[in-house]
């Protein structure tokens, strides 16, 4: 039991650490520009994709440094050429234009690596059992993954809070009028902005591509948990992405490990429900079977609770 | 696209004829009149396509009651299938019944579609219309994966993976009606689309759609003047679900099927193309989008296995160059024809035509190329494409392709210049008095 409990812990912080890489970028870009990119998540699949192939390439260490930076490159061309371009229509056809981006990302991969799943191993560097506990090892890996997201988490803070740059990026927030007459070229730092976010969900890509499958369709899988962490944690909050990654991240990978059922559980209280009763299909679901809906009914109870999310500041 | 100059013509022209025009009764005789001889017209009295102007009809009230959110409230939703999919559901098991006994004609199931639409409506609503905007897009985007990861697991609603089927010819007849053939199937789907377009129209009048409206343009104001924007957001959420629910419960009775893909992402984002495509900002433009997308999506797909990968393209297109979607790029053109003056502008049109044509073969060949060699390497380097054979382990046909690709691209912003030229031409006579 405690085996169970440790190794859940180690996954759930990792895949929540995975999670705040790609939610940190997503609400960073929001609180700048308003702008929700849709496309966020499929800017984490080029990320895998580009890595294996860059890997095949240049081994695994330049693949780590160069498909974030190709795929930031990306960034850069897309706030560039299509938002900074759309964005005098509005915001509903800026969401609009990531969402039609996202669709054709997911088939330009298609076309690049075919429907199915690539063969994206874990680099034989990282590969070896890191420690062995109870029964169980540890795979180097994920020890890795949460090096690099750890890592990344500090490098942001320390940007933002600690940098003129980041001082440029804060004040830019709420005034960009002022920080323009300031002689910054505020458009440029928006651009950057983008693409340092992009780049960020590239590199959760290529860590997150050999623990994760790597096909065409990972984006939107992972795309609409990454907006349930983003409304949960409050739209615009670093700190809020950060608890509510780490908290789904969590709260999923222990449900997987659960197999009970509300049956079972009443079945411990002395209640029986018989198979021809309306609720008994409902009852009988594995929790680790519905772990993949614990994210969405979270977000419906937090709307509920406090619509504005764990941390947020604004009603919509 | 320059639509600076000609638009300042638009809104001169528009608000007293439109209103004029929206009394008339005509318009909706014609398209009744329209609905009802089209499967008999010589040439299109085929069942395919009756069977197409049946799904041209069912997309075209999905589209409609999407537009309602989006178009008349400024609500983005990335999940609608889901009332479409839970009012074909509960269509569905309503058709169950019937077959089981159930004394209603089966001329009256998308009723069953609606109350489900309707149902789900409000009690989804009630949680996803506490915000609005950016929020609202990425909640229904949750709530939809929800409904479809519940959708796979609760197998005795859903009936998993083959779905739910029923009968639609065992039932009690109404007016002889026994819908063995597509043709009374289609009289059945045109008299439904025909009621639904009247009254989501006869909805943008009533005070809550014009409160509508004044949600989506300034919900401070319209708190101010003593409406809850909130309540408001509801109400047309709750309505949009049940019409949807009406095109679900006519999807049900098409296809005597309802299966789990009718709720899925991939039709609520079918839905949202269709509606912007079409054009949001006109009533009868999601109707025009409805058409055209299921038409691409029954005619392309016989020709190429990437036609999601044209429609996202098209999509982007027209988020970039033509926001108003295709029904404002007609309306565009209205003055014009009042004026008498379109000839005006046609020559440039045609001359851009040539090299945009150009430009999308160049396009699709390289495409085309692409999307065989990664989706089906074992086929080998060999293929026919516009009817011409050719290897492209070779590397003349992806010069040719981007050779007409670029090429295009040239001569089509050169023959831009002639567009604009025609436009100049037909605005100065407009602004001369229209006289000739």
């Amino acid at each position: 039991m405690l085996e169970l409990v440790i190794f859940s812990m180690l996954n759930g912080v990792v895949y929540g650490l995975l999670l705040f890489m790609l939610s940190s970028g997503l609400t960073l870009i929001f609180s700048m520009m308003g702008v929700l990119n849709f496309a966020h998540a499929s800017m984490f699949m080029l990320g895998a994709y580009f890595s294996y192939q860059l890997g095949k390439l240049a081994g695994f260490w330049p693949a780590l440094v160069l498909a974030p930076l190709l795929v930031g490159l990306i960034g850069a061309g897309v706030e560039r050429y299509g938002l900074r371009y759309v964005h005098r229509h509005g915001h509903v056809p800026e969401l609009l234009f990531t969402f039609g981006l996202a669709y054709l990302v997911e088939e330009v991969v298609v076309m690049g690596w075919g429907r199915n799943p690539i063969e994206n191993r874990v680099p034989a560097v990282l590969d070896f059992p890191l420690f062995t506990l109870f029964t169980t090892s540890y795979p180097a890996y994920k020890a890795f993954m949460m090096a690099v997201s750890v890592g990344m988490f500090v490098a942001l803070y320390l940007t933002l809070r600690r940098t003129r740059v980041g001082l440029i990026i804060q004040a830019a927030l709420t005034h960009p009028g002022t920080v323009a007459m300031l002689g910054h070229n505020v458009p440029l730092v928006f651009m950057r902005v983008f693409a340092a976010g992009t780049a960020l969900a590239a590199l959760a890509g290529v860590i997150g591509g050999f623990a994760l499958l790597t096909t065409p369709n990972m984006a939107a899988a992972l795309g609409p948990i990454v907006f349930v962490v983003v409304v949960i944690g409050g739209l615009g909050s670093l700190a809020g992405a950060l608890i509510a990654s780490l908290g789904i991240g969590i709260i999923q990978t222990f449900a997987v490990a659960l197999d009970v059922s509300v049956l079972d559980l009443l079945r411990h209280a002395g209640i029986t429900v018989g198979r021809d009763s309306a609720l008994y299909e409902l009852f009988a679901i594995k929790i680790a079977q519905a772990a993949p809906m614990i994210p969405y009914v979270l977000l419906v109870l937090m709307l509920i609770v406090r619509p504005k999310g764990l941390m947020g500041t604004r009603e919509t | 696209m320059n639509d600076a100059e000609p638009s300042t013509a638009v809104s001169a022209a528009l608000p007293g004829a439109a209103a004029r025009r929206r009394r008339r009764p005509w318009p909706w005789l014609l398209a009744a009149v329209g609905l009802a001889v089209l499967p008999v017209v010589p040439g299109l009295d085929s069942d395919f396509v009756r069977s197409l102007a049946s799904q041209m009809g069912i997309a075209a009230i999905f589209a409609l009651s999407f537009n309602m959110l989006l178009g008349q409230t400024g609500l983005l939703s990335f999940g609608h299938a889901v009332y479409f999919g839970l009012g074909g559901y509960v269509a569905i098991h309503g058709m169950r019944w019937i077959n089981a006994g159930l004394p209603v004609p089966v001329a009256l199931v998308p009723l069953f579609g609606a109350a489900g639409g309707l149902f789900f409506g409000l009690l989804i609503g009630s949680v996803t219309t506490k915000r609005a905007g950016t929020v609202f897009a990425m909640i229904t985007l949750g709530l939809g994966e929800l409904v479809v990861a519940a959708s796979l697991m609760l197998t005795r609603f859903f009936g998993g993976e083959e779905g739910i089927t029923a009968n639609r010819t065992r039932a009690p007849q109404l007016l002889g009606l026994k819908f063995a053939s597509q043709l009374e199937v289609y009289y059945l789907i045109a008299f439904w689309a025909f009621l639904s377009v009247v009254l989501m129209y006869a909805f943008t009048r009533t005070p809550l759609g014009r409160m509508c409206n004044a949600v989506r343009d300034n919900p401070e104001r319209t708190e101010f003047v003593g409406y809850n924007p909130q309540r408001v957001r509801f109400l047309a959420f709750a309505v949009s679900a049940m019409f949807a629910g009406v095109a679900g419960g006519l999807h049900a009775v098409n296809y005597e099927i309802v299966a789990a893909e009718a709720l899925g992402a991939a039709r609520s984002g079918t839905v949202l193309l269709m509606a912007f495509i079409g054009g949001i900002g006109n009533f009868l433009g999601p109707i025009l989008g409805a058409m055209l997308i299921t038409w691409l999506q029954v005619s392309l797909s016989d020709f190429t296995t990437a036609w999601q990968l044209y429609f996202g393209i098209l999509f982007i297109v027209v988020v970039l160059f033509a926001p108003g979607g295709l029904a404002a790029l007609i309306a565009l053109h209205v003055p014009l024809a009042r004026a008498r003056v379109v000839h005006k502008v046609i020559p440039g049109y045609l001359a851009a035509l040539a090299p945009a044509l150009i430009m999308a073969l160049g396009g699709s060949l390289l495409l085309e190329i692409n999307y065989r060699l990664a989706t089906k390497p074992e086929l080998g380097t060999r293929m026919t494409l516009f009817w011409v054979a050719m290897d492209v382990s070779r590397p003349w046909p992806w010069i040719a392709g981007v050779a007409l690709l670029v090429g295009g691209l040239y001569a089509f912003r050169r023959s831009w210049a002639l567009v604009e030229a025609g436009w100049q031409a037909a605005s100065e006579r407009i602004a001369g008095g229209g006289a000739p």
